[in-house]
């Protein structure tokens, strides 16, 4: 079999290759990261004391909407698709995606949205300013003239997740490997169908929540104007129908990632497969009928909050579920704690912390008291860095010997690790607090009340932030060289991927593997 | 260098991260919600501390299984990996033990929140108006209208790179110019609604908390039982000065309240009659400044700049520099669509007259004109 492979930029341009489209997707991941998080420096920097002393309020607000949107748009989802495009058709045996050419297309799309979002920070009267929720009509009527280009950026990054999603459903459902029944797929790809179903689903709600905006912004439309005889609240049921969602496609494939690694580490067999599955079916049907839990105070009829309350609280049966199956996983395993099982490990205790102040945000009558303070800044970060983050971070040390051929070093490994989880409670642990003694969020300064905890989590945000330096010169030094890892890499992992050699073959799997 | 070496240097560092930290600080580590000052915020505490105690239980009792599995079922000690994957009946078991607890938090829950949603028969009425950034009280009962901003206190003080220390300024961020004032142990309803976009608000020991959005009105209610000072602040994202509109309610007896409401309604009568006044140029542009910096200085910038793009600039522009008729209309009614609000609700005649003549006269704008109290028309 020959393994050829085109070289040079064309090789990147052009290519129809799962694993480079998936090295492509990780890179613009990793790169956005830095991006949004530089972002998060400077927010934090301003936040260290009382008074203004780096930027002003409006390029403030600039700061905390486009780290949000770059962290989800440019850093987690992206990141999700590179490893569906890396670990999908290698853990079903098959030899590629099932439309190459528009996985392609569905890349390279990026980096044109990615620039565009960017640039409107350089546009005359700034970039947008609004939240990266971008509530009408603060971003309609009184919004920047750049707001245009976001809206065109949000279209681009649409297309580019639908054309991803397609692609995975395909992929999974015509491509597996003779024997592979969907009962047998490893929980990663269970989690990524469920999600490509959610983003098919949602994406189009939200290119219609900024269509709408577009039109009200240039057309005269008055979607979300009352003067016009609009709602603005409309804005906010469309965008968390879409947001809601959009939470659980950044979460379901962490759950994936982790319900690989924590089995390999533990030496034993996922606990509950079946129930696994169907609690990321449930909770992704509930992630449809809960959406405006984020809005509690708009003024809802009651029987809607209550509604809205009973329904959500419910998302923590399935969720539970899940934390209890890969307890069980763990029990009376034979683990060990390579880095990727430190940081899965480092997901079940954090993002469980984060689930538990989701719940307590669910209940309406108390939340009327959260809404919009730093309670909820501390919850949604809890799900999504030492949540989303730290399963990114676990999935690539663990498969990282798999694409590259050589191992990473364990020792640097394990210090990111330590360094990420401490300085990361110490950025975000005190944002609970701050949060429940009435800091409001979004805010460029504050009462002197704050200013403690608020220098704390500075000084945690900065720890953290220069710990992924640590990050980026592992995976370069992995890249470049180390010990050469074995086909299996780990002590008798389960799944196809381990079948292989290491680095994986540009093309794998030409002839399907016969699964018993 | 083995796991445990790293493990012991890592948590040397942790202690020391732990004394650091809090020996630079000095005071306040507020850690739970905030305790009201009503019957109703009381019971909302009651219900988070209900949910935090159960969440807490739950979350050590799970972790606590997951740090004995960590410590004992490791390779190095040689735990020999078990074979059972399955099993419907714990399962079934942890399926429903959650949803029992969920049961248990529903039912206070509904409890606490018909009462909130119940905003009928009040006391008294007030409506809150959220305007870019700055907040408009009209007292429905007996008639008193004011504007409350952040006061010029904090106001200086927040101003990048200004030279005041926060920590000297009594109540930084958290005073306004005028509060509102309420009588104690009275039901006192608040409808919101907002000019521009949709602000917020927040009182948190009056445990309120309710949207302001443009063209509607929400209502929600309070009922203190103490007198004092509560202050909030805006909480929804409103734009560049979102974290500078706070909020003051100051809880007083009946009498002080009676008394309060005649001073205002003095007050009131005061401003409409100084409007056939004739004033000098120079107490225009004195008083004008000062209104320049409350209510222009936000947007249009102290220097009058504007931001490019953003907010248009004073200095050169063509209204304020054109016909005084148009400089007039565009203070007292605005720019629709914009954020350009209509100041002739907000300004009496007399301080309108005088920002107008302060713009047309300052930043290079020599325009000479002066501008009465009569000339401005409602
Ligand atoms: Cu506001």
């Amino acid at each position: 079999m020959s393994d050829h492979k085109p070289s040079g930029i064309t090789r990147w341009i052009f290519t129809t290759n799962h694993k480079d489209i998936g090295t492509l997707y990780l890179w613009f991941a990793f790169i956005m990261f830095f991006v949004g998080g530089s972002m998060a420096m400077v927010i934090r920097a301003e936040l260290l004391q009382p008074g203004m002393q780096v930027v002003d309020p409006l390029f403030f607000n600039s700061m905390t909407t486009m780290h949000g949107l770059i962290m989800v748009f440019g850093a987690v989802m992206p990141a999700m698709v590179g490893f569906a495009n890396w670990m999908v058709p290698m853990m079903i045996g098959a030899p590629d995606m099932a439309l190459p050419r528009m996985n392609n297309w569905s890349f390279w799309i990026l980096p044109f949205a990615g620039t565009m979002l960017v640039s409107t920070l350089f546009m005359e009267g700034g970039g947008p300013a609004f939240g990266w929720t971008f509530y009408a009509p603060l971003s309609t009527t009184f919004a920047p003239q750049s707001t245009d280009f976001f809206i065109f950026a949000v279209h681009l990054l649409g297309f580019s997740s639908i054309m991803g999603a397609i692609n995975i459903i395909a992929t999974i459902l015509n491509m597996r490997a003779p024997g592979m029944t969907l009962m047998k797929m490893p929980l990663f790809v269970w989690t990524w169908l469920i999600t490509a179903f959610l983003l098919i689903a949602v994406m189009p709600v939200l290119a219609g929540a900024v269509t709408m905006m577009l039109t009200d912004r240039n057309f005269g439309t008055s979607f979300f104007d009352a003067a016009g005889g609009g709602d603005p609240v409309l804005f906010q049921h469309v965008f968390w129908f879409f947001g809601h969602p959009e939470v659980y496609i950044m979460i379901l494939p962490s759950f994936g990632i982790v319900s690989q690694i924590i089995p390999t580490f533990a030496r034993k067999q996922l606990f509950g497969y079946a129930s696994m599955v169907y609690a990321t079916a449930a909770i992704a049907f509930l992630s449809f009928i809960v959406w405006a839990h984020h809005m509690f105070t708009v003024g809802m009829p009651v029987a809607g909050e209550l509604y809205f309350t009973y329904a959500t609280v419910m998302i923590a049966v399935p969720t539970a579920v899940k934390v209890f199956n890969w307890t069980a996983t763990m029990w009376k395993g034979s683990m060990t704690f390579e880095t990727p099982m430190l940081w899965a490990v480092g997901f079940v205790f954090l993002f469980t912390v984060g689930g538990f102040t989701g719940l307590m945000m669910g209940v309406a009558p108390a939340d009327f008291q959260y809404h919009d303070t730093y309670f909820i800044v501390a919850h949604f970060h809890y799900v999504l860095v030492p949540g989303a983050v730290f399963a990114i971070i676990g999935g690539i040390y663990y498969w990282i010997p798999k694409w590259t051929g050589n191992m990473y070093d364990e020792k640097l490994g394990k210090l990111h690790f330590w360094l990420s989880a401490i300085s990361v409670n110490i950025l975000f642990f005190p944002q609970h607090f701050i949060g429940l003694a009435g800091m409001p969020r979004r805010i460029p300064d504050y009462a002197v009340q704050f200013s403690e905890f608020n220098f704390m989590s500075s000084i945690g945000g900065f720890v953290f932030g220069a710990t992924q330096l640590l990050f980026l010169y592992i995976v370069i030094k992995c890249i470049r060289g180390g010990e050469k890892a074995t086909d299996q890499v780990w002590d008798n992992p389960e799944g196809l991927e381990w079948t292989i050699p290491s680095p994986a073959p540009y093309h794998t799997f030409e002839t399907a593997p016969q699964i018993k | 260098m083995p796991a445990s070496k790293i493990t012991k240097k890592l948590s040397s560092l942790i202690c020391m991260a732990l004394v650091l930290i809090p020996g630079l600080a000095f005071a306040d580590y507020e850690l739970n919600l905030t305790e009201s000052v009503t019957a109703l915020g009381k019971e909302i505490y009651d219900l988070h501390m209900l949910v935090l105690i159960i969440c807490t239980v739950v979350c050590v009792a799970v972790f606590a299984v997951i740090i004995y599995s960590l410590i004992n079922h490791r390779k190095s000690k040689g735990a020999k990996p078990a074979t059972f994957h399955e099993s419907a009946t714990v399962e079934f078991i942890w399926t429903v033990i959650p949803f029992i607890i969920l049961v248990i938090i529903a039912v206070p829950a509904t409890k606490v929140l018909l009462k909130i949603e119940d905003a009928s028969n009040p006391d008294l009425t007030i409506k809150a108006t959220g305007w870019q950034w700055k907040w408009e009280y009209e007292y429905l009962d007996n008639g008193v209208h004011f504007f409350s901003n952040l006061d010029k206190a904090s106001n200086d003080a927040r101003q990048l790179g200004s030279k005041t220390d926060p920590r000297t300024v009594p109540n930084y961020l958290l005073d306004v110019d005028n509060p509102i004032v309420v009588p104690v142990n009275k039901k006192v309803r608040i409808l919101t609604t907002a000019n521009d976009v949709i602000h917020a608000w927040w009182v948190p020991e009056l445990a309120v908390k309710r949207d302001a959005i443009p063209g509607f009105i929400n209502e929600s209610w309070f009922k203190a039982e103490k007198t004092g000072v509560y202050r909030g602040q805006c909480a929804e994202l409103c734009g560049k000065d979102h974290g500078f509109m706070p909020i003051v309610v100051n809880v007083v007896s009946d009498s002080e309240y009676n008394d309060w409401v005649a001073s205002q309604k003095k007050a009131m009568a005061a401003a409409k009659a100084s409007a056939g006044k004739t004033w000098s140029k120079a107490d225009l542009m004195k008083r004008g400044e000062e209104v320049y910096n409350a209510s222009c200085a936000a947007c249009h910038q102290a220097n009058g700049q504007g931001i490019p793009g953003v907010f248009p600039g004073i200095a050169g522009s063509k209204v304020a520099t054109g016909p005084v008729e148009g400089h007039i209309d565009i203070v007292i009614n605005g720019k629709p669509g914009t954020a350009m609000q209509a100041f002739g609700t907000q300004l009496s005649p007399a301080d309108s007259a005088a920002v107008i003549t302060f713009q047309r006269n300052a930043f290079g704008n020599n325009t000479g004109d002066v501008v009465q109290p009569s000339q401005i028309s409602r």
